[in-house]
């Protein structure tokens, strides 16, 4: 009897402590809130059509932009791939029944749930306009806007990444079966165990730092507001202490997903195994020693921004060994253009535009000309919607016949991975011009001759709605109408394929024993 | 079938210890920017925070440092007599007792306190926002401690929550014995 037979009432679903039905819940949750922050960026490309602000007024724009970041960032990126997918498989890719502390896993998904409806709540209330950075002393002194209400909301969701990630790290350390050594693990497990240390070191920086804004706000009194005696310096200091390494929380799942989509659609083993894992855990440590690059023109100390620039290289090696290792996996291999697989190298080549663009901005003097303008915004939308967003669909195609027990249409999800692909260049490419162009970020309004750029930008928008409400559609149709997946209809290595699908209860009919590592795959099969 | 129970009691004292270690790292990083925030604001403005630190009631804080210690050792007590199977609910309620005195005496502080910090401004007033808020904080993670001793003591607790338990009391006190000198000997042989 498969995991979900175990019972069919709300209150069994609501009620569980299996990690497979956590992780679905977790995922319609997140889904909602992704076609939330969706719509506000929908309505920000259509007042973004016309050089003149004629759509919504600034305040709204302000309003719309920071529910954008604030419901992108907290509520659909970060819990995406460690919540829903590092869920359902981290216990079964190392042969465990469940997570180590399966209560304390649904208390994560109940506390997910409370954050997210303070959050609405301050949506409803009329939204907040700090931008999700909530930079001081505006979010402390001057805004009118539900700055507690989000700040409430942002904090209690932040409770939640926490214990997902403490569960997922005592899991890896103590439930492995019998003959899974670490240098045996898949790289997903070790991606997911690397975010999850930084979920738990780097959440509460941010949850304390937000408490203390609050407390400014509310008492008048604190440590940020120069007026006060305060350092605005401090927070964004503190502030990006957190939301740098909370960058790597969104794209080390990623990578993860694409080092087991690659290597089973190459038919290779993943080239580097070792440097692979050794490059995740690089990029995790030198990840918490980069944020003051957020900082460059902010007035801090000339010398800490060349030590921070430099750090900032630093940290292309490990991902640069990431890209090569996959490209090298490739060479040789049979490989199959399926629809994970065309998310997965999606996922490659958006990363590494990305992560390059990401070098111009860790140059100290490029800096100064692109800061806060759209070469910015279309960087990280390359790392996190062209890499991390790809990779969480590529992730939930490729497992979909596990976690379902249903195919998915191929040809159709062939051709939504190529309009998300399509639309997604056509939205953010022309960013990148507009803001060497020297296009702030934050306006509702623009120069005229900007407008070409942003109406291709407008357009590539529309384009990827479409690419993103087809998955929608034909995985729920699915789910009722699509063929009966066998156990392994990749032929993938790796323990969740030697299981039914979906799996039972507690994943295995017997404990597995691991006798060899991961990806024995071979192109001549 | 014996051995198998074992090994399952054993697991989870192991899983549940290696937890509450993990969550204490989240802990120490909870306080982070508040012991950051300090030094940030004490480096900039360090007479003022000297002036004020000589507001504080240096013979209570003392003797509720000694409190908070003692009251280790009898949880420490407390974990010992669990693993040895004795009777361990005098310690709890002595480790309990002991953590609600310091609570008293520390709620009697901060009203004593109070109407000096509304009347100070400045620097010596981020002093006081921050002498509120970490021993205000470090009170309300005791209150938790008080909930989980209780807890403990109404039923029969196991070896393994009792340590599970103490490594959680051992953490608050030891973030009071970083609290203690930021505020109360702050350069104290100056006076």
């Amino acid at each position: 009897m498969s995991y979900l037979e175990e019972g069919f009432s709300l209150r069994s679903w609501l009620t569980t402590n299996d990690h497979k039905r956590i992780a679905v819940l977790y995922m319609l949750a997140i889904t909602g809130f992704f076609f939330l922050g969706g719509a506000a960026a929908a309505i920000m490309r259509l007042e973004l059509a016309t050089p003149a602000g004629d759509l919504v007024s600034a305040g709204t724009y302000n309003r719309l932009f920071t529910i954008h970041g604030v419901v992108m960032v907290w509520f659909f990126l970060i819990p995406s791939i460690p919540s829903v997918l590092g869920n359902f498989l981290v216990p079964i890719m190392i042969g465990a029944k469940d997570m180590a502390f399966p209560r304390l896993n649904l208390a994560s998904w109940y506390i997910y749930v409370l954050g997210g409806i303070f959050t609405i709540a301050a949506l409803i209330a009329g939204g907040v306009d700090t931008g999700w950075t909530f930079y001081t002393p505006y979010s402390t002194r001057f805004s009118d806007s539900n700055v507690l209400l989000v700040i409430a909301g942002v904090f209690i969701v932040g409770f939640s990444s926490i214990l997902t990630g403490l569960n997922i790290i005592v899991t890896v350390h103590r439930l492995r079966a019998p003959g899974l050594t670490w240098f045996r693990l898949p790289l997903f497990i070790w991606a997911n165990y690397a975010t999850s240390l930084i979920l738990l070191l780097a959440t509460p920086v941010l949850a304390m730092t937000l408490t203390l804004v609050g407390l400014e706000r509310f008492f008048g009194v604190g440590i940020f507001d120069p007026a006060l005696g305060g350092d605005p310096l401090l927070f964004q200091h503190l502030f990006w202490f957190y939301s740098h390494p909370a960058v790597y929380i969104m794209v080390l799942p990623a990578m993860g997903v694409a080092s087991e989509i690659i290597p089973c659609f190459a038919r290779r083993p993943v080239f580097g195994y070792r440097m692979m894992a050794y490059a995740i855990l690089g990029i995790a440590s030198i990840g918490f020693l980069v944020w003051g690059h957020h900082m460059f023109v902010s007035g801090q100390s000339m010398y800490a921004g060349i030590v921070f620039s430099m750090l900032s290289f630093l940290v292309a090696i490990p991902s640069a060994i990431k890209v090569f290792n996959w490209t090298a996996t490739l060479y040789k291999g049979s490989i199959v253009f399926s629809a994970p697989m065309l998310y997965a190298l999606g996922f490659v080549g958006l990363f590494t535009i990305g992560g390059m663009t990401g070098l111009f901005l860790a140059s100290l003097a490029l800096d100064v000309h692109l800061t806060d303008t759209y070469f910015v915004i279309a960087h990280f939308h390359y790392i996190m919607v062209g890499g991390a967003v790809m990779a969480y669909l590529g992730g939930i195609h490729f497992w979909w016949p596990k976690i379902s027990g249903r195919l998915y249409p191929e040809m159709l999800a062939r051709i939504a991975a190529l309009t998300i692909f399509f639309g997604f260049n056509l939205t953010f490419f022309p960013q990148y011009l507009l803001g060497w162009l020297g296009m702030p970020r934050r306006y509702h309004e623009y120069p005229p001759e900007l407008q070409l750029l942003n109406v291709l930008s407008s357009a590539g928008a529309a384009v990827l709605a479409v690419g993103y409400l087809l998955p929608l559609m034909y995985l729920g149709w699915s789910l009722f109408f699509g063929k009966r997946a066998s156990d392994n209809p990749w032929r993938a290595t790796g323990l969740e394929w030697q299981t039914t699908s979906p799996p039972p209860k507690h994943n295995f009919e017997a404990e597995p024993v691991v006798t060899t590592g991961p990806y024995g795959y071979d192109p001549a099969r | 079938m014996a051995t198998i129970q074992l090994d399952s009691t054993l697991e989870r004292r192991e899983s549940s210890l290696f937890g509450m270690w993990a969550f204490l790292a989240t802990e120490v990083l909870f306080f982070g920017p508040l012991f950051f925030g300090y030094v940030h604001e004490r480096i900039g403005a360090p007479d003022a925070f000297v002036a004020a630190s000589h507001h504080m009631h240096i013979v209570l804080g003392t003797l509720n440092t000694a409190l908070l210690m003692t009251s280790s050792l009898t949880m420490a007590l407390a974990v010992f007599a669990a693993k040895e199977g004795k009777p361990l609910r005098l310690w709890l309620v002595l480790t309990a007792s002991l953590g609600l005195v310091f609570l008293a005496i520390k709620g009697g502080e901060w009203a004593m306190e109070a109407s000096e910090a509304a009347s100070a401004s400045g620097p010596e007033l981020t002093f006081y926002f921050l002498y509120y808020t970490m021993t205000g904080l470090h009170g309300l993670h005791l209150v938790i401690g008080l909930s989980i001793l209780a807890w403990l003591a109404l039923r029969t607790a196991t070896p393994s929550a009792v340590e599970v338990a103490g490594l959680y009391w051992h953490f608050v006190d030891l973030v009071w014995v970083f609290l203690y000198p930021m505020f109360y000997l702050l350069e104290r042989y100056r006076a």
